[in-house]
């Protein structure tokens, strides 16, 4: 992932790719380390470990739906339905769970299922029935509000008679150390930094955004292999409810809608091209993080909340300046 | 290619139609029945059948809201129901499944004036669009009593509905009390646009700053009502001044989103936390002695001030402007009050 070749002219197209990518994840990095410090400065309330705490813990719900969503934009594609399919896995693992009385384990499983199914019909309208993309996650994002309310029947599912649901994301494993969300979404980094530069999948998944055609004359079923994706992403989303519902001790059938812009802008500042064919999840973990610690810290100085949000399009404006000007040098 | 465009967009449309006409049967029987009878001065609706034609002399009141399916709409039914009882007239009360759907209960208001009421109790989604109707109704001499939010139009004779400064005020008032005058306060506000979020935020802010000098906030900020958000900044708040005395949530999700900082960092009972509106997990961290206490609007005295209108307005008595239909502040000393637990709705 982090190797630099020194020769641009390289003709292996891919190492090129993960170079000018490894530069653009140590812009992110160095970005994210310069926050760290002016917001220290500025408030010696930031740098005190329950805050760090408190912005890894924030970081977990957009982290992980932007993780997943990384597959898909590396692929050329965007996933709209992460937010509200977020908010009806939460709903799914509700009705496992409380309605149903299933074992937490298989109300978890059924929920992160749930994510993958709207993931796999989100890849099936795409590929198969040449749904573009934003068209085809747009739909699905509505048919997973309705689901979701529908299902819910409008009211929250509490999870307060579940004993030791809470401790998904809030307990800890190892006593006194990160909170369990906090743990599971580095764990997700890992799964999805293995899945896309270790396997198939991920070789794929670059092969298809730098050049669909391409991919496809090689002899690659891309229909198949986008379904594939999708669904990975979907899991992610599985993951991110799941996760939400644990912290919220609730299901909450609104939540949701808005999430997948706030994932996206997360991936896109880790240097993720909406164009596809070029990203990395370290990128994506280390967007997600700049992403909170500005919120964070822009919070804790008290800044008004309309100028937190306005610095924030200044920053994804910027980097997708950085990823312009890249793309004009190489 | 044009061809083929067209017959999907046919089939298409003709999905929909099939789709909103079962829909229709099986939940807006009220509909339907206009529909095929359109002479027919009155109609059922699913909760409160309604008279045939010849229980005549009673006064009608159709009452369209926002929704029937929350708690919040149930108990404004309920008051409504006990009011036309009292009073002795007939009433209906229907609204659309969620409380986007706007044009949908402009379906709904054209349905009811088509049955010709003697008066009308609105709750608007959407106040302009409404007003072609409430004209309508202007026209035809139909008293119009608006009820929960007011309408931007001067037909409606009165306005039953919380006041939602005065209350937000209760609330400021109950926190001064609870951290003994004087402290850090913050709060979490579901919106800077909504009438009820500037309302619940100002009559609290202004409330501090007239009454208790020694109080000071902090900050104030917006979480939509989105509980993981507001979560979030409510524990950055905390952060940012570890020697905040209180936090008041302006609706469900800000205070839920308030109390789950203050759990999150373990400052139960090191942080005063005042809500507003009800909810089971705002119940439960009342018993659980996280939250101090919230106000919670009359939503039975709503319903119940509508139909009281429309029926002095049909006795050709005055009827004030804006009704105040009141709110109350509940605790753990006070939650099994009788009156309380009729506003207090999970």
């Amino acid at each position: 992932m982090s190797t630099l070749t020194s020769n641009p002219s390289t003709s292996n197209q891919k190492k090129r790719l993960v170079s000018s990518g490894a530069l653009q994840q140590i812009l992110a990095f160095a970005s994210l380390i310069i926050l760290v410090i002016f917001f220290s400065i500025a408030s010696e309330n930031f740098l005190q470990w329950s805050n760090i705490e408190g912005i890894l813990l924030s970081t977990t719900v957009i982290g992980i739906l932007a993780l997943g969503t990384t597959f898909v934009i590396i692929t050329g594609g965007i996933d709209l339905s992460i937010g509200t399919g977020m908010t009806l896995t939460s709903v799914m693992t509700g009705v496992f769970i409380v309605f149903l009385g299933l074992p937490v384990l298989l109300g978890i499983i059924g929920g992160i299922v749930t994510g993958a199914l709207i993931g796999f019909i989100s890849g099936f309208s795409v590929s198969i029935l040449r749904i573009p993309p934003f068209i085809a996650t747009l739909a699905m994002m509505m048919i997973a509000e309705g689901l979701s309310l529908v299902i819910s029947g409008a009211s929250p599912i509490y999870f307060s008679d579940v004993e030791g649901f809470n401790n998904i994301a809030l307990g800890s494993i190892f006593p006194g150390a990160i909170p369990n969300a906090v743990l599971i979404f580095f764990i997700m980094v890992l799964i999805g930094w293995i899945l896309l530069s270790k396997t198939i999948v991920g070789r794929y998944t670059f092969s298809i955004g730098s050049n669909e055609e391409a991919t496809r004359l090689s002899g690659i079923n891309v229909k198949k292999w986008k379904m594939i994706i999708y669904t990975i992403a979907g899991c992610f989303t599985g993951v991110a409810g799941v996760i939400m519902a644990s912290r919220l001790n609730s299901a909450q059938p609104a939540l949701g809608m808005g999430y997948e812009l706030e994932a996206i802008a997360a991936v896109v500042i880790g240097g993720t091209s909406l164009s596809g064919g070029k990203g990395s999840l370290i990128g994506t973990m280390i967007g997600a993080l700049i992403m909170s610690v500005l919120t964070n810290g822009l919070r804790i100085m008290s800044i008004p909340q309309e100028w937190q949000t306005v610095v924030i399009g200044f920053v994804i404006l910027l980097a997708v300046y950085f990823d312009m000007l890249r793309k004009k040098n190489s | 290619m044009k061809k083929k465009l067209l017959a999907l967009l046919v089939v298409f449309v003709s999905i929909l139609f099939v789709l909103s006409a079962c829909g229709s049967e099986s939940e807006e029987a009220s509909e339907n029945n206009n529909a095929e009878n359109e002479d027919a001065k009155e109609s059922g609706t699913e909760e409160t059948a309604t008279t045939d034609e010849d229980a005549g002399d009673k006064p009608y009141v159709a009452i369209v809201s926002k929704g029937f399916q929350h708690q919040f709409w149930q108990a404004v039914q309920r008051g409504a129901e006990q009011a036309a009882e009292e009073f002795d007239v007939e009433i209906t009360f229907e609204g659309p499944e969620n409380e986007s759907q706007v044009d949908k209960q402009m379906e709904m208001l054209q349905a009811a004036l088509d049955k010709n009421p003697d008066a009308i109790g609105f709750a608007a989604l959407d106040s302009q669009a409404a007003s072609p109707l409430l004209e309508k109704a202007d026209e035809s001499d139909i008293p119009v009593i608006a009820f929960d939010s007011g309408v931007d139009s001067d037909i409606p004779l009165t306005t039953a509905s919380t006041d939602n400064y005065a209350a937000a005020a209760l609330a400021a008032e109950k926190m001064a009390e609870l951290i003994g005058e004087q402290g850090k306060v913050a709060l979490v506000v579901h919106d800077q646009v909504s009438v009820t979020g500037v309302q619940r935020r100002d009559g609290f802010v202004e409330t501090i700053e007239e009454n208790y000098p020694d109080i000071e906030i902090v900050d104030t900020q917006y979480g939509g009502g989105d509980h993981l958000e507001s979560t979030n900044l409510a524990k950055t708040m905390i952060q940012a001044h570890p020697d905040i005395a209180g936090i008041y949530g302006s609706n469900e999700g800000s205070a839920i989103g308030v109390v789950n900082a203050v759990r999150e960092l373990s400052k139960e009972g090191e942080v005063t936390v005042v809500g507003f509106d009800s909810g089971k997990q705002q119940i439960d961290a009342i018993n659980e002695g996280i939250m101090a206490g919230a106000i919670t609007q009359n939503p039975e005295g709503i319903g119940y001030e509508t139909v009281k209108a429309a029926v002095d307005a049909l006795n050709g008595e005055e009827v004030p402007e804006n009704i105040d239909t009141g709110f109350y502040w509940y605790d753990a000393d006070n939650m099994e009050d009788e009156e309380i637990q009729a506003a207090v709705y999970e």
